[in-house]
């Protein structure tokens, strides 16, 4: 089992959720998180120009089995992207081990 | 007078009064949704015990010091008429004030102005200011200092019969000196002797901007105070004088909107977006600039004084900027600034205007200048030399409400600080 997290932008949101339902996976947690970056965003506030590199951002965090890992990059890639800077990052790693509280089920049954 | 004018005089009144009442949470919006949300609680502490003890102090002694029965033609500067309130002989008669109002009513109708002018420096001295010191300078301010500056002209005292050609007195229908600069001047004496807030000015020097955290609270808190403005205007004609009530609330609304378009095209041209912040500001300063001259102006008089106020705002908040002041809520511009151009334009336009009026104008904001800026420098002074007037760096950049109040005002609800 892999976790995929990807940081995303909020707009593209409902993008990648509509992706990650055609490639069937169907269960996810997201959060909205602050983070700092390349890309700046103007501000004013009673005459007083600013930017910050403070960037607002929605944090996805999915956990595959194996065999849906390829599929599930690739729609983030596809569907995340505007290939302007500030698009976001994916990140991969190992799970050990998953349950599904309800049923005790354990391993691939766990997250499906 | 028939009864039923006199009854209907007097419910006008009553509402006006609720209206100004009303105006509190106005300014408690506005406060709040101008400063970060880690101040919050204080600044709802700090308003709701100025009403509570604005109130209480009228009762005790604020309303006979304002308004202490001067001997007619005296040049009144101080009288105090004594503790506690008690209605005249004639109170509730339609002798007691031309049949407007019953004395109970004239009592809460000033009652409800006179903590506004802690209300100004609230705003001002947010963030960063010591509850204890605050709360001893709003019971001297509005205690004393208020009740007074208000006896020389709607007391009956020497503002109200400072004649120089021409000008016969002093003119501030509802308050753009006596309540608006009042509590203006305080605030800035105050910012000046309590610095600004940690980050506002960078180690170049130049102005940072620190970003209201409630934005919808800080509009509708302004659309409040407009509201307000119905009743702080509208009862300033003193009964419900059919004639005299719709032209002051044409007046009054009609500078509001002048000053806010004026704010935020001026703002708009000067700094390249549309500041709702500046807009908001506009308003207010619309209102509290036809506030002093709102039975005397023609609608088109209103809106020209009020495109000015709203010009003033956006260049006075950059000034107290480069002055290297701190105003969060841009009280001075708004209160102090915007005061003077209200109660100099007595003297320029409308039916009062003339070149002795607006001398007479002129003397009557240097008299309440030199007044509140002096008391209101030696009350500040000695509670900063005696008990502090700053709450500690530590406490300032964690916010108030952790260590004055020991509350969060958003408890359960997904914090940001800073």
């Amino acid at each position: 089992m892999k976790k995929v997290e990807a940081i995303i932008r909020k707009s593209k949101f409902d993008e990648v959720k509509k992706a990650l339902h055609e490639i069937e996976v169907n269960f996810f947690s997201y959060w909205d998180v602050t983070g700092v970056g390349n890309e700046k965003q103007g501000h004013v506030y009673r005459g007083i120009s600013y930017s910050t590199t403070d960037i607002q951002r929605r944090y996805l965090s999915i956990v595959v089995s194996d065999e849906f890992l390829e599929k599930t990059v690739n729609a983030l890639l596809e569907s995340a992207m505007t290939g302007n800077v500030g698009d976001g990052k994916i990140f991969v790693s190992e799970i050990t081990e998953a349950y599904r509280i309800r049923t005790k089920e354990s391993g691939h049954a766990g997250i499906n | 007078m028939e009864a039923g004018l006199f009854t209907a005089n007097n419910v006008w009144m009553m509402v006006c009064t609720a209206l100004v009442f009303f105006m509190h949470l106005g300014f408690s919006f506005l406060e709040i949704g101008l400063t970060r949300q880690k101040n919050t609680v204080n600044i709802l502490f700090k308003n709701v015990f100025i009403i509570c003890v604005g109130l209480l102090l009228y009762y005790i002694g604020g309303f006979n010091l304002m308004y202490p029965g001067f001997e007619e033609g005296a040049t009144g500067f101080f009288k105090f008429a004594g503790f506690g309130i008690a209605a005249p002989e004639n109170g509730m008669t339609p002798e007691y004030a031309d049949g407007g109002y019953t004395w109970w009513t004239d009592f809460l109708f000033q009652g409800m102005f006179a903590a506004t002018a802690a209300t100004i420096v609230s705003g001002a001295v947010a963030e960063r200011i010591k509850l204890g010191g605050f709360m001893i300078f709003t019971i001297i301010y509005v205690g004393l200092v208020y009740p007074i500056v208000g006896s020389w002209q709607w007391g009956g005292g020497f503002l109200s019969s400072l004649s120089y050609g021409e000008a016969e007195g002093f003119y501030d229908f509802a308050g753009s000196t006596l309540v608006h600069s009042v509590g203006g001047w305080a605030a800035l004496i105050a910012i000046y002797l309590l610095g600004a807030r940690i980050g506002k000015f960078g180690e170049d020097g130049k102005a940072r901007a620190i970003p209201g955290h409630n934005l919808p609270l800080a509009a509708a808190g302004v659309l409040i105070l407009w509201l307000g403005w119905f009743g702080f205007n509208g009862g300033s004609v003193l009964s419900a004088n059919p004639a005299g009530t719709s032209l002051v609330l044409v007046t009054t609304c009609l500078a509001a909107a002048a000053g806010g378009v004026a704010a935020f095209l001026t703002s708009t041209v000067l700094y390249k977006n549309y500041d709702l912040t500046m807009f908001l500001n506009g308003i207010l300063g619309g209102l509290v600039g036809i506030t002093a001259g709102a039975d005397q102006m023609s609608p088109n008089e209103a809106v020209v004084i009020g495109l000015i106020a709203g010009v003033i705002i956006v260049l006075g908040v950059a000034l107290i900027d480069k002055l290297k002041l701190d105003d969060p809520v841009g009280a001075v511009a708004v209160h102090l600034i915007c005061g003077i151009w209200g109660t100099l334009a007595v003297g320029i336009f409308g039916a009062l205007a003339g070149f002795d009026q607006f001398l007479v104008q002129l003397a009557g904001v240097g008299a309440a200048a030199v007044f509140c800026s002096i008391t209101a420098f030696v009350i500040l002074f000695i509670i900063k030399k005696v008990a502090g007037l700053r709450v500690s760096e530590k406490e300032e950049l964690e916010g108030l409400d952790i260590h004055e109040h020991g509350m969060d005002a958003y408890a359960d609800f997904r914090m940001d600080q800073q």
